[in-house]
């Protein structure tokens, strides 16, 4: 069994392996090697990095409920603010990059295009997330408090899976797969957190 | 109708020198030259002529540098033979933009041949260098407008589709025209998968498919096709989204009714049958109103038949574009 204390000396591994493609993607950029369309490119890249670590993150929560692995807990939140980083930085890519502060465009782009729409409605929801992410803010806000404000993650993956879903012209595989694993998460914690314990009663 | 384009000369300069020459491989002038399109200053003066040579494949050869700069709209530049060849849309070899140009290399695309059917006199199983020795390799420098809003300046080679239409005589019941991509499996690696119903099918009215505009391509820069831009024969309609221009052409055929074309069985509502470039009818999910030019930073507006608005919109007067889009 890993304890948390020796998982803690991979920290710094896993911070660098999360960060490392954002380092690439932007030296790419700059150096001309991201292809064809460099910032269609870089921005398919972050918004399917922020979505892929928002996933990790509901992996850890359900996966850290087992003793055994309960150590992942401890990288929950680093993860979840690089989840924030990468899609911060998609939606600063659609914003200064594809569309040059054009927020005429933008915000009827928002408004009119459901997929784009969702993409958004996910990126606010994780403000909240990150504003209460360090610990200070549990013992402020209360742990119950805290919790139900972070279950806004949920719908902030979903959105997000579904903004994936509807770009894509014919391959729906992996988003598919990913609103999947979400489903399949979410109904695990209703069973334990609702239905579970209504039983014991 | 038709007279209004015997004596428009278009933005398009044709100068054939010699037809049916043969040029020496020594004039080949290597597409190097043409890579780095943007250095040269665009030349007014320089008038462009080639080597009209329709033998076999080759397509012309190009013996002067200012050759495509004399097709150039005032605000184009060429894009590259790299971005051309590497930035691609065909399913056939699979989903991804570079998917076309690494996964292609099994594709044979001699020998070729296209079929001919439907509501003509002449059905038959054309050579593909039967035809070209019928016809005159042209260049024609066109806009490409990709549905997904990005776009590039191609110099093609190839010949008026018209002249296939005129070989095939079809009877006058035959209003439509349906385009068959070639079936191959075992070459075309996504064809493996149902990423889409294939073969893929597309189709053209007849005043469409006579426009002096629309070309069956052979080569661009000089070079025949590679496999990822649709060898050795692809359809180049440069008002219409890119998909439109269906690619590895195996099958045409003249029908009496709009014929099935992929995109627009797949997704009625994102995809009309005609499929005009029209800045003013969205795409469901993404607005057409502007586009990325392939190599500029900023997006540029979108035009109306992707510029070729003064040339095709008689074909579509009285017609509710909204509607058939």
């Amino acid at each position: 069994m890993i304890s948390t204390n020796s998982f803690r000396k991979f920290k710094p591994i896993i911070f660098l392996t999360i960060i490392a493609p954002s380092v690439l993607w932007s030296f790419q950029l700059i150096n001309g090697s991201l292809g064809v369309n460099p910032i269609e490119k870089l921005m398919d890249n972050l918004g399917e990095m922020g979505l892929r670590l928002i996933i990790a993150t509901l992996l850890i929560s359900s996966l850290s409920e087992f003793k055994k692995l309960r150590f992942l807990v401890d990288i929950r939140r680093m993860i979840g603010l690089f989840a924030f980083f990468y899609v911060s930085c998609h939606f600063l890519t659609y914003i200064a990059l594809d569309h040059f502060f054009d927020l005429n465009f933008i915000i009827k782009d928002i408004i009119k295009r459901p997929f784009i729409t969702f993409g958004f409605i996910s990126f606010v929801f994780l403000i909240p997330l990150v504003i209460t992410s360090p610990k200070k803010m549990i013992k402020k806000l209360g742990y119950k408090v805290w919790k139900k404000i972070h279950y806004l993650i949920y719908p902030a993956a979903l959105l997000s899976s579904l903004h994936f879903f509807m770009l894509v012209r014919a391959n729906k595989f992996e988003p598919a797969i990913y609103i999947f694993i979400i489903i399949v998460l979410l109904l695990y914690r209703l069973y334990y957190k609702v239905i579970v314990p209504r039983l014991a009663q | 109708m038709k007279g209004k384009f015997n004596d428009a000369t278009f933005f398009i300069i044709t100068i054939y020198i010699e037809i049916g020459m043969k040029v020496l491989s020594s004039e080949i002038t290597p597409y190097k030259n043409y890579l780095n399109r943007r250095k040269f200053i665009k030349s007014s003066v320089a008038a462009g002529f080639l080597i009209g040579a329709s033998n076999g494949l080759q397509a012309n050869h190009l013996t002067n540098e200012g050759l495509y700069d004399n097709q150039l709209d005032e605000n184009d530049n060429l894009n590259t033979y790299g971005e051309i060849t590497t930035y691609n849309n065909f399913y056939e070899f699979g989903m991804g933009k570079t998917d076309p140009s690494e996964k292609s290399s099994n594709f044979k695309p001699k020998p070729w041949s296209i079929s001919l059917e439907g509501l003509i006199n002449n059905p038959q199983i054309l050579d593909l260098e039967k035809i070209l020795n019928k016809v005159t390799i042209e260049d024609r420098v066109y806009r490409l407008r990709c549905v997904e809003a990005w776009s590039m300046v191609i110099p093609w080679q190839g010949f008026p589709l018209s002249e296939i239409i005129k070989i095939a005589d079809p009877l006058s019941s035959a209003k439509f025209i349906q385009f068959v991509t070639v079936f191959r499996p075992e070459e075309m690696p996504g064809q493996k998968r149902r990423l889409l119903p294939w073969p893929y099918v597309e189709g053209l009215r007849m005043d469409e498919a006579m426009h002096p505009l629309s070309i069956l391509s052979t080569g661009l820069y000089g070079h025949d096709l590679l496999n990822q831009s649709g060898a050795p024969i692809r359809l180049v309609v440069p008002w219409k989204y890119g998909f439109k221009s269906i690619k590895s052409i195996t099958t045409i055929k003249f029908v009496d009714k709009q014929p099935d074309a992929t995109w627009s069985m797949l997704a009625p509502k994102e995809y009309g049958f005609y499929s005009n470039v029209n800045n003013s009818v969205d795409h469901p999910r993404w607005s057409q109103g502007t586009e990325r030019r392939i190599g500029e930073f900023k997006r540029r507006k979108t035009l109306m038949f992707n510029g070729y608005e003064e040339e095709v919109s008689y074909m579509y007067e009285g017609m509710d574009l909204k509607k058939y889009y």
